[in-house]
């Protein structure tokens, strides 16, 4: 096996090895019970204090998910208005201006629903100061609230019948203090050991070796640049994402960002089965995840590593697969592992151009934002993933002519609806969103717009498709990589972005949390042999094609019209 | 729902202290003990600042070797991939005229010798590698301009050559601004 492929073995067996054990400890330390972290109670104590909450108060479903609309309110209103006027506040050495209303309203959305899509580039877009107090301020707490919401979906599960479901702030806090937070701190200093930038200065400038006179933008970088994985954000601080050498400097950081950026998620899944004593679901759940992941990957470096097929033509050599895009310190191989990483999880970070990929990797990455749970974002990917589960229960139920029940709660019309509302949410916002902006493209092509839509796209016919097909997906999946060659900084894509990321965001958190809290309170049926068992092979089988079959239905004919059709024109 | 307004406007504000103030501070006084300060590496040359060792930067005289075609022309003040999708006619021109110009100025190179990073843009436009092969294909080149010996230049690409990590992951590279500086040592 080459060096390459060994690599991405090694950084997959890796981030298990560090997965697992963390998933033990969300499970006990969001349970309660002693952990060795514990030490940082007076840190969660002082804070609660200042804030005035108390972390013993129970809250239902509905209470849970008031806290978390409030306090992400809040950021998005703030935070809309310190990115307007970013250039009248301090630490900005770079001279940067404010957002227009536009960005301003999309950056901001962006950031609280955990998205990071950028239609700024760090470096001329932001400041020093809103860097920090804005998109790595939101890079923590967004992550937060999709491990917060997710544990409340873990208590209605955890004793009989409840509907006590904890204290959301009291898992929002304890997840930075005893999670993201350390974590960041020893990322960063690993990052930073290896060449990314810490300190405050400006804009350096010196002359080249061939006498060119070069300005080298900078900054603290590395605090940001760990909490992006960790919390599987995925917001550059340079415009090139971890492409870039001083966001990402060498193979060791790219191991880093790489394992970071899968840890929690898979942790979450070990931690759900832990905290409701059913390790077996967990396993069944991460099985299924996992061949998932492998079944886009597989594919992905395939069509990578076979190069692309018009250079071939042009007779040079592609022994270690297509470049275009990438850098060679990492090589295609990598590239290729974290562009499935990135999608099927919500990071969104990208260490190479995924609109300079091969047409059949486009399809991949799109696929696996539309599914969105195999693995899936920090929290936010187990919540996606019950969603399938439900369907899946129902229709099981449907085949063997009983009622449908999952962990001795009967499953009934009101969360068979809310499942359903879930499922066809995001087919709605894609398919709507990708097929008003192609009409726009087509028919107001000359519009006088700050970019016109006929000069919208970088490339032309199906792979411009296929840019703004991504660019929608991604945000509905709060993902926020891109098809970067999209113009998407004007009007049209920074408000129709918005609305999608919003909707792409809240509602699969309050369904799957709705669901939980109605199942929560039923009355609890002991398991008998008639009991359809949700923890089995079969079952995890069953989720399965239900996924397959959701997403083929909904997705095919738009990925055939986009990256299929390039895959079909190349091959000619 | 007042209270909760309340309690997330103030929660809002410790951990700002907490994750913008403390956390990038204790950061940055960690990276202040890493090379480059925390400023990023540099690279000097009597005294003066040539380069960023992690930066790549353009070169195109025949006397040094040369990086990646860069999208943005090794502009260290943005940064940025040419996002061509890999069909786009405009693109294999270009890729097209690359791989000309390579011929033009490596008479005897055979197409399939050229391996496809010398001829293709970066992800960030910054990258400070290529490939080993990439080297091996400029070493003729670069020797006739420089007037030395054929040998020490490759031994010079050789010595230059970072194997994967660990000797197990990843690929070998050449970081191009370190050879051209050892290049440039040798005249003296």
């Amino acid at each position: 096996m080459n060096t390459e492929l060994l690599g991405i073995l090694a950084t997959y067996l890796l981030t298990l090895v560090i997965a697992i054990p963390l998933g033990k400890y969300l499970a006990k330390v969001f349970a309660g019970e002693r952990v060795w972290t514990d030490f940082l109670k007076p840190l969660e104590a002082g804070i609660f204090k200042i804030s005035g909450i108390n972390p013993k108060e129970e809250m239902n479903w509905k209470q849970a998910m008031k806290a978390m609309l409030t306090i992400n309110l809040v950021w998005l209103i703030y935070g809309f208005f310190v990115l307007m006027y970013q250039d009248k506040l301090p630490l900005n050495p770079d001279g940067n201006p404010g957002m227009t209303p536009d960005l301003a309203f999309n950056s901001i959305i962006s950031f609280v629903v955990n998205c990071n899509l950028q239609h700024y580039s760090g470096e001329t877009g932001v400041t020093y100061f809103t860097q920090h107090v804005i998109m790595m301020f939101l890079m923590f707490v967004s992550c937060a609230t999709g491990i917060a919401a997710a544990v409340v979906f873990f208590k209605a599960f955890r004793d009989k019948t409840t509907e006590k479901l904890g204290n959301f702030w009291d898992f929002f806090v304890k997840s930075i203090t005893r999670l993201l937070l350390p974590l960041s701190l020893v990322m960063a200093v690993i990052l930073a050991f290896n060449g990314t930038p810490t300190s405050y200065e400006g804009k350096d400038q010196f002359i080249s070796l061939q006498g060119d006179t070069v300005n080298v933008s900078r900054g603290p970088a590395a605090g940001m640049i760990a909490i992006k994985h960790l919390g599987t954000n995925g917001g550059g601080w340079f415009g090139t994402n971890s492409s870039h050498p001083l966001e990402n400097p060498n193979y060791i950081t790219n191991t880093v960002e790489l394992v970071a950026q899968v840890i929690i998620p898979i942790a979450m899944v070990i931690a759900f089965g832990i905290f409701i004593r059913r390790r077996k679901l967990s396993w069944v759940i991460f099985g299924v995840m996992t061949v998932g992941m492998l079944l886009l990957l597989i594919p992905t470096l395939s069509s990578e590593l076979g190069g692309s097929p018009a250079l071939e033509k042009m007779g040079i050599s592609q022994a270690t697969g297509a470049m275009e895009g990438k850098e060679v310190r990492f090589g295609p191989a990598i590239s290729a592992y974290w562009s499935t990483v990135t999608t099927i999880i919500s990071t969104g970070s990208v260490n190479s151009m995924n609109d300079s990929t091969m047409p059949l990797t486009g399809a991949w990455q799109l696929l696996g934002m539309m599914i969105n749970s195999f693995y899936g974002g920090c929290g936010v990917g187990i919540l996606n993933y019950f969603i399938y589960l439900i369907i899946a229960v129902f229709i099981s139920g449907l085949m063997v002519g009983r009622t449908p029940e999952f962990l001795g709660h009967k499953v009934e019309a009101r969360e068979v609806k809310i499942a359903a509302l879930v499922t066809l949410l995001s087919p709605f916002l894609i398919l709507a969103g990708t097929a008003l902006s192609s009409f726009v493209f087509t028919n107001h092509g000359q519009a006088e717009w700050t970019v016109q839509p006929q000069n919208w796209l970088n490339n032309p016919s199906f792979h411009g498709f296929s840019e703004m097909l991504y660019e929608v997906t991604s945000s509905n999946a709060n993902n926020g990589s891109g098809f970067e060659g999209l113009g998407d900084n004007n009007a049209f894509w920074n408000i129709l972005t918005g609305f999608v990321l919003l909707l792409g965001r809240f509602l699969p958190i309050i369904g799957p949390i709705a669901i939980a809290g109605l199942l929560g309170r039923k009355k609890y049926i002991p398991e008998s042999a008639g009991t359809l068992k949700t923890d089995t092979l079969t079952f995890g089988l069953m989720t399965f094609a239900v996924i397959i079959i959701l997403n083929a239905l909904s997705y095919f004919p738009a990925l055939a019209l986009g990256p299929l059709a390039e895959y079909f024109t190349m091959l000619k | 729902m007042k209270k909760y307004i309340i309690q997330s406007i103030r929660l809002t504000l410790v951990l700002t202290v907490l994750l913008c103030g403390i956390y990038p501070m204790v950061v940055a006084f960690a990276g202040g003990f890493s090379a480059g300060n925390g400023g990023g590496e540099k690279i000097t040359r009597n005294g003066k600042v040539v380069g960023y060792a992690r930066l790549g930067q353009s070169f195109s005289k025949p006397e040094y070797f040369w990086g990646r075609p860069s999208a943005v022309g090794y502009n260290a003040a943005g940064s940025g991939g040419s996002n061509k999708g890999p069909s786009n006619p405009d693109y294999l021109k270009q890729v097209s005229d690359r791989i000309d110009t390579l011929l033009k100025y490596h008479p005897g190179l055979k197409r399939s010798e050229i391996p496809a990073d010398m001829v293709t843009a970066s992800g960030s436009g910054l990258d400070p590698n290529i490939s080993p092969q990439g080297a091996a294909i400029q070493i003729k080149r670069v020797a006739a301009y420089r007037k030395l010996d054929e040998k020490i230049v490759a031994e010079l690409v050789a010595k230059h050559t970072e194997g994967p990590l660990l000797g197990l992951f990843g690929p070998s590279t050449i970081n191009v601004l370190k050879l051209n500086l050892a290049l440039d040592e040798i005249k003296k």
